[in-house]
Parts: structure tokens; sequence; C-alpha cells
């Protein structure tokens, strides 16, 4: 998935996230998903005459917090009007910031290793919602539209890349890194269904070699990492063919269509809109002090890319193989990395650590989060000493992660237990009591004869048995 | 200094402030606009080099506010005001196209 | 400074508690000497006897001001005091909020709608014991200086109803100067509360900038507007002032500290206060030449009583208006643009919503505020913001530094507050920079986010009433007051008001003012 042959695309992604803020930016209604409509509006969110903006103190650490896990500079900052009229938007301009924004110049790096600048980050406010009835708006008819402002004010970070993206793969990287970092810094809930993180692409092409950028087009309706990758490689390969067709791709706002997989033209570009851009005279500046910064900082936990490389490390210094680069990638993103690190700590192998967490804790992450570490410590530990099998401590994981508990308790409720203590021990010897000519032959070599006595043991356990540990327990016999 | 407002310059405003002015009105606003505007243009005399903007008469710095939650209006107050309402929300004729 | 007159000698000598002050109504009222229910029914009177001659009020709240007034008559029944202001009715410009009561801002496009808050200044008034006993008219979004921009027709001036009463509060200054309420709220952006004080012959006080809350005050321009007190006398505007000012977080731009109480610093004289003329708000700039005089005059009353007073150039002051007339276009023309008939207000149906938009604004603004859109939206536009808008705000700042070496050398500037008397009806509605010059006394000081004040001093040759202003630093409203209490005591008597309240008309004394 990058660029034909002999050309390069040139990719900026715009991601709007919406904050995980009780409040909305400047007024007191909440900022809650799902509500009826028109329930969470007051003067200040409708725009009704005379009612003024205050900025929320949550909404502006929270914008910080994602600025300095993207390695940005925090500076002082000012909000502008953007003037326009829209009927999703009560006071017909938004509040945003604009040649002054609170976050710029950072990075992102992505676990294939490349770097991606950030430009700026800054604060806005979200729109309401329009649902058209009828006709689509876009031809002639009888239709009409509702709106809703229970998302009217909501603060939003927009998240401005460099143009520095190369191909679609790695523009679903940067959205999908990016996601983890605005999850672990506890900026937003990352869901790009519920709209709480969107994104547009910017992309153009140019021939490999070429100094000067191609015209380049916005991609919008981006609601899911698959149609971001789908929708930018179908971008790069229209405009490539415009311009090997010997045309001139067209600045425009183009609009992802999931369903027939293309992007179709919403508006051409070619007059920049006049926003009118000025100070918003209702708000004042805004300068964090360096403490105020310093102590947000501090606050936050250590980011996705530092938390691979610490799991990485467990694996000593040849580093974790390729193989296990998705599973690294997976537990961080899911926030379940920490069960990893303590597990390994406590003695687990990392890879066993790494493969129960990535394969088994990850079937329910939300729970799997909760879980006591030490708790899940001690069941892999079981798994280690083979007082488990794989499929029993894979069972007794996942009562683990939905009910808790002692994962021993647990096994002892499930019938693991009973063998975990040295009784597979008598179960063996007694096997190999009452079978003394196969025994002879297996201690003569005969091999194959390991699973003979096995099947005597796991009927007389009822399948309770681990095969490794009655493997172990025959080897232990013949001395 | 910019050149005088034509009536031209007077209906592309008009447009994006949304406002459906008549003939009659942009002939009557075109030359009234460029009259204040003449005057206003006096701005240009004074030497602001190294002069800061001002955008509030008082430098203030980070008014902020907790984020607590306070009730929202009644819906049935706030869409008793709405020149259409249609299932708990305002209705508007069509929209064509997108946002700029 | 240093203080000449104890307060009690002053209060002596100021007269101020005659008896239709607000301050003595509300003190009678307190010690229970009058019901407030009495005294609201002889306003609403008053209103019903001459407000249809005047057109004060757009909105005269009778029932709610009985209903109010008889809480406050239960409360002092009861032991309890109803505050600084019980029962003293007041009249509410129509550009501040009140829940449940229609406010339109003298505009189509919100006639009928009816707010579901307050504005923080009129919530102060309640819990001062004020009284509202109705809302007054104004120019359209309070842009103008004639209240003739009203929908809904314009106010006349009580002392001569052929003429303005000045604007945009012109509703409120011309009901004070009538009679028909002690006090009121206006509002200042450009000089709204001033001049119209000026031309109706009371007292208008635009406070520093952030004193007074913003929230529920309707934007015209956001970082000129002010909410501030029109009077009869210093001493009452000073009382209502100290009732509507202070902090407010529900406004991003209210100043945490706030000057200390007016009412007592009304007495303290100008002894050894240095007061500055200044030559671009007095003689140049088309200044009559009755107002001049006046002005001259006052400079004299300050210096008979102790004050210094010497001239002071301030060039600067000459670019305000005009960098006045882009920056408050600009902001209007962002704060109008959500009157777009989706929420409230107008409607006129369109094809779609843009057309609808277009068409509903068409319809709902007037002449003055289209104009006011229009200019601000080319103000503000890619190409021309770097010439006209920003330009300006360097302007702001220039004018800014100016009044501040000015302040260095005084205590309180010295000025007209307009260029002539009340003009006639009509007599400036086509000629919008004719109207504009209007407010080129009071403009520098909105810039700079300074108080300022007008007081009646005198008429000019027809018998109109004169205004002189006081200017003073940030927060210098104490100062500033006491000022204008000795302009005021030493000012020629102002004619009572032809068309006035018969309460007015019959005290026999003059509508401002006290013992001379």
């Amino acid at each position: 998935m990058s660029a034909p042959a002999g050309w390069e695309a040139v990719i900026g992604l715009e991601v709007h996230c919406e904050l995980r803020t009780a409040t909305k930016l400047f007024c007191g209604c909440r900022n809650e998903f799902g509500a009826e409509p028109n329930t969470h509006v007051c003067p200040v969110c409708l725009g009704l005459p005379g009612s003024l903006p205050v900025l929320s103190t949550a909404a502006v650490e929270l914008a910080m917090r994602i600025g300095l896990a993207l390695h940005c500079e925090v500076r002082p900052s000012v909000f502008h009007r953007k003037n326009y009229f829209y009927p999703d938007m009560p006071k017909d301009y938004q509040v945003s910031q604009y040649d002054e924004p609170i976050n710029v110049a950072g990075y992102l790096d992505l676990p294939d290793g490349s770097r991606v600048g950030v430009e700026r980050a800054h604060i806005e406010e979200d729109t309401g919602k329009t649902s058209h009835v009828g006709d689509t708006g876009r031809i002639h008819g009888a239709g009409y539209a509702l709106v809703d402002y229970n998302r009217a004010g909501v603060p939003l970070v927009e998240i401005v890349s460099e143009p520095g993206i190369t191909s679609a793969t790695q523009a679903r990287l940067y959205a999908s890194e990016l996601r983890a970092i605005l999850v672990a810094s506890g900026a937003s809930d990352g869901r790009m269904e519920e709209g709480s993180m969107r994104v547009d692409a910017n992309v153009s092409v140019r021939r490999v070699g070429d100094l000067e950028l191609g015209t380049r087009c916005e991609v919008k309706n981006l609601n899911s990492l698959r149609s971001l990758s789908r929708a930018v490689d179908h971008e790069i390969g229209r405009q490539v063919a415009i311009v090997e067709g010997g045309g001139r791709v067209e600045q425009q706002t183009r609009h992802w269509d999931e369903d027939r997989g293309c992007t179709v033209t919403l508006r051409s570009k070619e007059e920049a809109y006049d926003y009118r851009y000025f100070p918003e005279p209702d708000l004042v500046p805004l300068a964090p002090d360096a403490a105020w910064v310093e102590d947000v900082r501090s606050s936050l936990g250590p980011m996705p890319a530092d938390r691979r490389r610490a799991v990485v490390a467990l694996f000593g210094a040849g580093g974790a193989s390729d193989a296990r680069a998705d599973q690294v990638a997976t537990v961080v993103e899911l926030g379940l990395d920490h069960l990893v690190v303590a597990a390994a700590g406590a003695g687990i192998e990392p890879a066993l650590a790494l493969a129960r967490t990535a394969n088994e804790a990850a079937a329910d992450a939300a729970a799997a989060r909760e879980v006591d570490p030490a708790a899940y410590t001690a069941l892999l530990q079981m798994e280690q000493r083979q007082e488990l099998s794989a499929t029993q401590a894979k069972a007794v994981l996942a009562e683990l992660v939905t009910g808790g508990g002692a994962p021993v308790e647990i096994a002892r409720r499930m019938g693991f237990e009973a063998l975990a203590a040295g009784s597979l021990a008598e179960v063996v010897a007694a096997v190999v009591a009452e079978h003394p000519g196969e025994w002879e032959r297996f201690c003569g070599g005969e091999a194959k004869l390991a699973g003979f006595f096995t099947g005597h043991v796991m009927r007389r356990t009822e399948g309770k048995a681990n095969g490794k540990a009655v493997a172990a327990e025959l080897a232990k016999l013949q001395g | 200094m910019p050149a005088r407002i034509t009536r031209e310059e007077t209906a592309h405003v008009a447009r994006l402030a949304r406002l459906d002015l008549t003939d009659d009105e942009l002939d009557r606003y075109a030359p009234q606009l460029a009259g204040v505007l003449d005057h206003a243009a006096q701005v240009a005399a004074v030497d602001t080099a190294a002069t800061p903007p001002t955008a509030h008469p008082f430098p203030l710095r980070n008014v902020l506010r907790a984020d607590v939650p306070v009730p929202s209006l009644d819906r049935q107050v706030v869409l008793a005001e709405a020149p259409a309402v249609e299932d708990g929300r305002f209705r508007v004729p069509r929209i064509i196209g997108e946002a700029p | 400074m240093t203080v000449g007159l104890t307060p009690d000698r002053a209060e002596a000598s100021a007269g101020g508690a005659e008896p239709l002050s607000a301050r003595a109504l509300a003190d009678a009222v307190r010690r229970g000497e009058r019901r407030a229910s009495e005294v609201v029914e002889e306003h609403l009177a008053a209103i019903e006897a001459v407000d249809g001659e005047l057109g004060c009020f757009l909105t005269v709240t009778a029932d709610g001001a009985r209903r109010r007034a008889a809480e406050i008559d239960a409360e002092v029944a009861a032991g309890r005091d109803p505050g600084p202001l019980a029962g003293v009715p007041v009249a509410v410009k129509d550009n501040l909020c009140t829940t449940g009561v229609a406010t339109t801002c003298a505009s189509r496009i919100l006639e009928g709608w009816r707010p579901p808050y307050d504005a923080t200044v009129v919530a102060r008034l309640a819990e001062a014991g004020a009284v509202m006993v109705g809302k007054t008219n104004l120019d359209e979004f309070a842009m103008g200086s004639s209240t003739e921009n009203s929908a809904f027709g314009p106010t006349r001036n009580p002392h001569d109803p052929s003429r303005v009463p000045g604007g945009s509060s012109g509703g409120s200054a011309a009901a004070v100067a009538a009679g028909l309420a002690p006090l009121a709220l206006g509002s200042d952006t450009g000089g709204s509360i001033r001049q119209p004080a000026a031309l109706c012959g009371v007292v208008g006080m635009k406070p520093t900038y952030g004193t007074v809350s913003r929230y529920g005050l309707i934007a015209f321009a956001s970082s000129l507007d002010q909410v501030g007190p029109v009077a009869r006398s210093v001493a009452d505007a000073a009382a209502l002032f100290d009732v509507i000012a202070g902090h407010d977080p529900r406004d991003s731009t209210s100043l945490v500290d706030v000057p200390p109480a007016c009412g007592p610093a009304v007495g303290a004289g100008v002894q050894g206060l240095r007061v500055g003329l200044v030559t671009e708000l007095t003689d140049a700039q088309g200044v009559d030449a009755d107002v001049r005089s006046r002005v001259a005059e006052a400079a004299d009353a300050l210096a008979v009583a102790g004050a210094t007073v010497d001239s002071v150039s301030i060039p600067e002051l000459r670019f305000a208006l005009p960098a006045y007339y882009l920056l408050a276009p600009a902001e209007a023309s962002s704060n109008l643009s959500r009157y777009d008939g989706v929420r409230y207000g107008l409607r006129v149906d369109g094809d779609d919503v843009a057309d609808m938009n277009a068409r509903t604004r068409a319809a709902g603004f007037g002449p003055e505020v289209k104009r006011r859109i229009l200019l601000g939206t080319y103000a503000l536009s890619a190409g021309y913001y770097d010439a006209y808008y920003a330009q300006a705000q360097r302007v702001r700042t220039v004018i800014i530094q100016a009044f501040a070496r000015a302040y260095e050398r005084f205590d309180v500037l010295l000025a007209a507050t307009t260029p002539g008397t009340a003009f006639r009806l009509g007599e400036k509605i086509d000629d919008p920079l004719a109207m504009y010059l209007s407010d080129v006394c009071t403009i520098p000081t909105n810039l700079a986010g300074h108080p300022a004040i007008s007081v009646p001093f005198g008429t000019d040759s027809a018998g109109l009433p004169v205004g002189v202003q006081i200017l003073a630093p940030a927060l210098g409203e104490p100062v500033m007051v006491a000022a204008a209490a000795v302009l005021e005591r030493a000012a020629p008597s102002t004619p009572v008001p032809r068309v006035a309240a018969p309460t007015l008309a019959t005290a026999g004394m003059p509508a401002v003012g006290g013992a001379r």
C-alpha cells in the first residue's frame, strides 16, 4: 500500500478529538454522548443573545496533556472567532485557536520506527449535529434538516500533522498510534465510531524527485482506521491516474464512500472561504505558567512508545522478535502491558506473559485492565510450573478476567487444582506400577509409549492432568 | 490604503454576511460605506510600526472555570422560542452543501 | 489628591437627599415611611401619562413591578432590609436580558423573544431591592446616537419632543429625565450612556471596562460594551453603580478588582485635584460654541472648588473615531451572525437554509445595523484585515498609551460630552458619518476601557441641556464621581423638561443637582 512506482504521496492528517471532560468547553452543560436531543444546552452553548463563554480548566489541561504527550511546546495562546454560517453552529462562528495555538512543533514516533511531525494541536469547540430528512440536501426537493445542539460546545483538540506521511499504511499507523496516545493520556476515549475521534486526510502526489508539492485534496468521512487506509490508497491512485492521463488534480474536498470504496467530490476549493478570523473578544488569552505545564507533564504516565520499549526490553539484549512486534503493539494499545511487565518481573517467561496477554487477556481488554497484576502473575506461575495445562490456564484466565479472585481458588473450583499439588506424581506412579511390561519397554527406549501412560493418567484424572506435567513425572521415574 | 469599496464588493460582503440586499439597498449603502471607510482610513496615518495591537483594554490571562456540571435549560423553554421544531430538534430548510 | 470637604459637609452641600432621589426613596421605603407599592404606582402612572408622547419604553412590566413592590413591602413589614435600592423603580435598557420578559434590542429580528435568563446586572438590581418597571427603547442593537434606529419608533427628548434624546440609551435617558424612573440602566459602547444623558440633561456614567458584568448584555462590540447607570444626580448614579459593579465569574472579561464604593466619594470634593482640560475633546471637531463655553465654565468651577486646571493636548485622540468605526462594526458583524432564524426570533422562509438566513436577516435588521454589519465584515475580510482591523487595534494601543501619559500629569480629564445639543429627529438619519461624529468626544474612553461620566452643566442658547464629561483612568470611578459631584453643585440649573411626570413638574425643583 504505497504509491505506484515513480510516484510519491504526501499526506497530512487532521485529527479532531473530543476531550473527556465533565462539561463543555465554555459552559457547565454536560459533555455526554447519547442524551435526548437538546437537553444538554444552555444560553452559552445555544449562543443565546447576551451569553458569554468561560473556558474550562479541565479542557485546557487535557489539551496540554495531548501536547506534552506529542512532545509539543506548550505556549501562550489566543482564541479566535472563525466566522461562517452553518445551522449546526449556534453563534455562526466557531471559537478556535488560529495563529497562536496552545501546542506547536511536536512529533509522533510510530511502531515502525518512523517519526511524523506534529505541526500543532489546538483547542476548539465542536458543532451541533444536523440530520437531513427527506432528500439528501444535494438535489432540489422537499427535504429539510433537524438540529440537535447537545454536541455544540463540546471541547475538541485538533491535531494537525506535518505533511510527512508517505503511504496509506503509515497514515493508518499514525492514526492508530495517535489514538493510543489520546487514550493513554486520558484526554479522549478515542472512539472513531462514536465520532469522538475524527480523521481528515490531505493527500497529494508528485513524481519521485519533484520538489514542488502537488495540488492536494482533503478527504473527509473517515470513520475507521480501515476507511482511512482504503481512502488514502484510493485517493493516491486517483490522483496518479489523473496526472498520468495528462490531467490536473483540482483542489477539492472529497468524501469517502465506504460502500462504493471511492472518494467523491464534495466541493471545489478554488476560492478559499473567507473566515474573517479575529481575536475572540469575549475570552482572554491563555498563558499556562511553567509550574502548571510541569505539573501536567509530571502527571502524564509513560506513552505507548515508551511502553512498547519497556515490553521489548523484557526480552533482553536481542529484544522481541519481529513476530512478537504485533503482540507488543496490541498489549500496549489495549493498555494491558503493565500485566506483562509485572509477570515478567516476577520471573515469568516474557514470551508466555506476552502471549497470554496479547491473545487471551486481550479478548476482553476492558475487564482485563481491572485485573490485579499479582493475581495475574500467580496464574502464569501455575502455568509455568505446569500445575496447569495451557488449556486450563486459559480457562482460569478467562474466569479471572470476568470475575476476579485468586487463581488457585478458581482452578480448584474448576476442578483443576486437585492435580496441582503433587497428587499427579502419585497417579503416575500408580499407573506405572500397574503396567510393569510397558514401563520396561518405555524405559528401554520405546518413547511412543509415553502416550499410553499419559492416556491412562488422563482417564484416571478425568482429563484434568497436564500432559507436559505427566511427561515430566515419567521422566523423573525413569531416573 | 485599499481602494474605495465598490458596489460589487458591497454585494460580495453582503453575501458573506448573509444579507439579502435589494438593488436599491446596494446603491444606497455602497457610497455610504465608502464615505465611512474614507474617514476610517485615517488610521493609516498613525505610525504603528512598533506598536502591538490591543484586543482587550486590560491584560487579563487564564480566566478559567471548574469542570463542574450545572443544570441545563428545560428543553420546552428552549424550543418554545424556535421558529420551527420537530422531534425535540430545531427544524430548518434543507441544507445545501457542507460547512465551508 | 487631598480631600477638601468632610463627607458630612459634602452631603449637606450636595443636598443629596432631594425628595425624588433614588436614595431618598430607598431610605423612606427601608424605614417604612413609604411603601414600595405606592412609589411604584406613582411611576407607573407617570409612564401611563406621558410615555405615549415620549416613547421611552418598549415594554412596561407593570404586573411584575407591582408583585415585586408588594414583596418588598412584605419584607420591610417583616423587619428585613430589602437592600440599598429598596422599592426604587428602575428602567432597564432593552438590550439586557430579563427572564420571561421580551428583550428585543429594538430589532424586528428579536421581536417577542423571551430570554430564559437574567443579565447579571438585572439580578443584582433585584437583590438590591430595586423594582424594574420596564424595558427602554434604544437604537437597534445599540447602534446609533439618536434612538431613531429603533424598529419600534423613536424616543423623543423630554426637553423638546421634536428633538432626539440621543442614543443609543435614549429610552433610559429620556425616562429618567422625564421622571418616569429615578434610575435606569444603559449600555455604552462609544458613548451610548453619556451622549443621551447629556442631551436629556441627566447624569450618565460609563464604568471601567470589566467592573460591571456584561453577562446578559446583548453584545454590540464586546471589547467596548459596558453597562452603566443613568440618574438625575451624581449621587444616585454612584449608588446604582455600587449595586451593579462587582466581579462576575460568568464574564471572562470581568475584573476581579473593582473600584471601591463610589457612594462615599460623592462628597469628597476636588481640593488639590489635577484636572486636564482636553483640547481635542473640547475645541476641535465641530464642538458648538455654547458647549465650549459650558466646558470652560465647568473648568472654572472646578478651579474655584480647589482643583488645579490646565489644558492638555492629546493629539492621538483624533484617531479614536476612525479606529472605533472599524473595531466596533467588525466585532458587531460577528456578534450579530447568530440572528439567523434557526433558534429564536424572526424567520423568513427560504428555498434552503442559506436563503432563509439571508432573507431573515434582510427583513429583521434595520438600515444602520446592516450598514455596520457590512462595514465590519469588510474590515475583517481577507486582504483588508491588516490595513483596517489590525491597524485600528494598533491605534487603540496608541490611544491607551496617550491617555497613560496624560494621567501621569492629571488625576482626571475634563471634556465636552457631545459636540452639540439635542438635534431634530431626522436631521442626521441619512448621513451616517455626521451621526457618527456625535460620539467623537465619548469614544476615546471606550477604546481605553476607562470610566467617564457626563454631568448636566447648563444649557445652550436655545435652552437645551449641555453635558460635560469627567474622564478618569481605569478604576478611577471614586475620584471621577467626586469631581462630577462638584460640577453638579456648581452647575447652572437645568430646566424641568417640557414633557415630564407630574411629580417632577410640580416638585418645583430642577431635574438635576441640589440646592443653589
